[in-house]
């Protein structure tokens, strides 16, 4: 579409909700990591559980996950989801700014009514799904309505292609309500009860369960992050993605290939074994289209390398990228069962999830949030490059700590539990493997400290960011100041 | 090629549903064999629904999230087996809802756990870990012991789980409260229990009143103890 195009017909965007998102965000970050220092130092010293029903880790545990993934992770990733559909279609999103509204305040309110439900004594017992039937069905509501805004704003679009990071975003909405749907199926014991039982039991269950939890991580926590990667990435180096036909193999291969994964969480269990090879089988191919996307999203820096010494959040976005990269071979070497009877069931795994959620989830929001800020409320640019330098360097000495102390861990529980004496007996009793990993219990506790930390710098910059008289910039006519532009149309 | 990709990269909904169908497929092929293969639960003596008892304590073990720490699925290693006992198998949590398999030990595997420790263990345990174990990183839960079980809604509950398929029969609903009842006290004659959920454990703190402590155990006590596996061995279990 020709530039003139554009001009003649000035598009208002609604900023308003993704500010809303973006705040959330960031309050719902340092709630995240905060739970997570606590639940930390309570399997580091387990007398800070107190004996008090509601703060054992039994019942935290469950509050921090959903505050990372469903509260900071979801808010980043419905916040930009509703800022990038909007710039890369050159229109105004559908619905209306009352139903923008209403998803933000449903979708807040739905992560409030889960925590309390969980610290209360409400659970479903399912990873990740642990919210009773009520709830999930308000978060139904609330997520058909985000997806017919998000089409919507497809649909109404003023320009010829739909961007490849919608294609990531979309899938992201549609499987999310497909996992949930489907995994969360539930019958109450009365309507006036927030208790119900599962609709499958046993071997099924387990798999409907792995199922999502796996492509929780692969939708959720990926495809839809991998959105925000094809926006920010080539938004903020200011080049094209590497290669379009390289991000068309990377999507479908991806999204086709992950669903089948979820059995690699079952290996060796009462789970028939084809469907564990057929899991593992899936999971190793699953390796190529992530490394695609990442060498996609890393060779979009061709020729803007020397950004990221200007550039703290593109540092966050592009060492994310790298992190990806790292998480999605590991994964596969996981999947293989034969390190999975070594891995499954110790800490390796915590220290997995953590450099995904915290070196690829968590950075390459950060990334988003210190491009977005500046833009949204009008500013001319962050209000320290050097605090934000800062949150990068501790963010990532937390991140090194903690995966290395998990991998120590993990593999030594994994070997001290399959170790045999020379008479043949076996060597350990399990506490002796629970006072092994003590020194690495609290080293974790430390890299999230740290992360933390990092955290909260970043809470600090961008609040003076916005409030700060030195980032103001002359007033400007119509239009957002920055960033109004789609990539697509460039 | 037939299909341009073009198509998809210009109509938003044929792009939707070309999302919706590629990530079926997976799921489909894995997870609908699962429900109608026969073989994925294999048939074996001894498996019954869980006792009114039992079935409160379970209700605990998810509310507090046990599963968090606790694995209950021994897998087919020497290891797990020499550890724990014999490795489980799909029947024993064909009446799971939800299973509670767990995937991380930060404590020991809880599948086969009942029977190997004493009633007095249990409740030892439970009120503080670290008396017994002293480097236990269990929280204490004193408050099961002080807090009494909600025993109204047990006919709900297992009404419930038949709709959802557990074949409690009108006789064991009819009885719900009194088999419940009678499990946690030490006076009651347990015959008629005992027929209706073979190897159920009298589980009583205090002798008073059943308290949530007292299903807790109740369910710990019998987990992984249905199946006699002197009776059974591979060929049988396999069909």
């Amino acid at each position: 579409m020709s530039s003139n195009a554009l001009a003649a017909r000035p598009v208002i965007y609604n900023d308003e909700v993704v500010k809303k998102f973006v705040i959330a965000a960031v309050f719902w970050a340092i709630i995240a990591f905060g739970l997570g220092v606590y639940i930390a130092s309570e399997l580091a010293w387990p007398s800070l559980n107190l004996g008090l029903s509601f703060t054992n880790f039994g019942r935290l545990r469950p509050v921090h996950t959903s505050a990372a993934v469903f509260a900071f992770g979801g808010s980043a990733l419905i916040g930009t989801s509703l800022y990038v559909v909007q710039r890369t279609c050159h229109a105004r999103l559908w619905g209306g700014a009352a139903l923008a509204n209403f998803i933000f305040w449903g979708y807040q309110f739905f992560i409030v009514m889960a925590a309390l439900s969980y610290v209360m004594g409400y659970s479903q017992g399912r990873e990740y799904a642990e919210p009773e039937w009520h709830i999930d069905l308000w978060l139904t509501v609330v997520w058909v309505l985000y997806l017919l805004v998000f089409l919507g704003t497809l649909i109404k679009r003023n320009e010829p292609h739909i961007y490849v990071a919608n294609w990531f975003y979309l899938a992201f909405i549609i499987t999310i309500a497909v996992l949930h749907l489907v995994n969360n199926a539930a019958l109450p014991i009365s309507w006036y009860s927030a208790k119900s039982y599962g609709a499958y039991t046993g071997v099924q269950d387990a798999l409907v369960q792995w199922w999502y939890g796996h492509n929780a991580v692969g939708f959720f926590l990926t495809a839809g992050f991998l959105g925000m990667m094809y926006y920010f990435i080539p938004k903020a180096a200011g080049r094209p993605v590497y290669s379009y036909r390289l991000s068309i193999v990377h999507f479908w291969t991806l999204i086709f290939m992950y669903i089948w994964a979820g059995p690699h969480h079952l290996h060796w269990t009462s789970l028939p074994d084809w469907t564990q090879t057929l899991g593992m089988a899936f999971s190793i191919m699953l390796w190529m289209p992530s490394w695609g996307g990442m060498i996609n999203g890393l060779m979009t820096l061709s020729g803007a390398w020397d950004k990221l010494r200007t550039d703290p959040g593109l540092r966050f976005s592009v060492t994310a990228v790298g992190f990806y990269g790292m998480s999605t071979f590991e994964g596969p070497v996981m999947s293989v069962r034969e390190v999975n009877a070594l891995s499954h069931y110790t800490d390796w795994t915590i220290g997995h999830v953590h450099s995904g959620a915290l070196g690829w989830v968590a950075f390459i929001s950060f990334g988003a949030l210190y491009y977005l800020v500046p833009v949204l409320w009008g500013r001319k640019a962050l209000y320290s490059n050097r605090l934000a330098s800062w949150h990068y360097w501790i963010a990532t000495l937390g991140i090194v700590f903690y995966i290395v102390s998990m991998w120590v861990a993990g593999i030594m529980e994994g070997l001290m539990w399959r170790a045999y004496d020379k008479f043949g007996f076996l060597q350990y009793s399990f506490v002796e493997s629970v006072i092994a990993i003590h020194p690495f219990m609290v080293i974790r506790m430390i890299g999230g400290v740290f992360f933390l930390l990092g955290g909260i710098i970043m809470a600090y910059n961008l609040r003076k960011t916005v409030t700060s008289p030195t980032t103001e910039q002359p007033r400007q006519g119509l239009g957002t100041p920055l960033g109004g532009f789609a990539v697509a149309g460039e | 090629m037939f299909i341009r990709h073009e198509w998809f990269e210009k109509n938003a909904l044929l792009l939707l549903i070309g999302s919706l169908l590629t990530i079926s497929i997976g799921g489909i092929v894995e997870i609908v064999p699962l429900f109608t293969i026969e073989t994925t639960v294999e048939h074996v003596d001894g498996i019954r629904p869980y006792s009114p008892l039992e079935l409160r304590g379970r209700d605990i073990y998810v509310r507090e999230g046990c599963y968090l720490c606790h694995s209950q699925q021994i897998r087919t290693l020497r290891d797990e087996v020499e550890r724990y006992g014999h490795y489980s198998i799909a029947a024993e949590s064909m009446y799971d809802h939800p299973f509670q398999w767990g995937s991380k030990r930060i404590g020991p595997d809880l599948a086969r756990v009942g029977g190997k420790y004493s009633n007095d263990w249990h409740y030892a345990h439970l009120k503080n870990a670290q008396s017994l174990v002293p480097e236990s990183l269990m929280p204490h839960y004193a408050f099961l012991s002080e807090t009494p079980l909600q025993t109204d809604d047990i006919v709900e509950r297992m009404t419930t789980l038949r709709t959802l398929g557990t074949p409690y029969t009108d006789d064991d609903i009819a009885n719900a409260k009194a088999d419940l009842l009678a499990q946690a006290d030490p006076a009651a004659d347990n015959a008629k229990l005992v027929g209706r959920y073979p190897k159920a454990i009298e589980a009583s703190g205090n002798g008073k009143e059943v308290t949530e402590a007292d299903a807790l155990v109740a369910y710990l006590q019998m987990l992984g103890t249905l199946v006699n596996f002197a009776d059974t061995n591979t060929e049988r279990l396999r069909q």
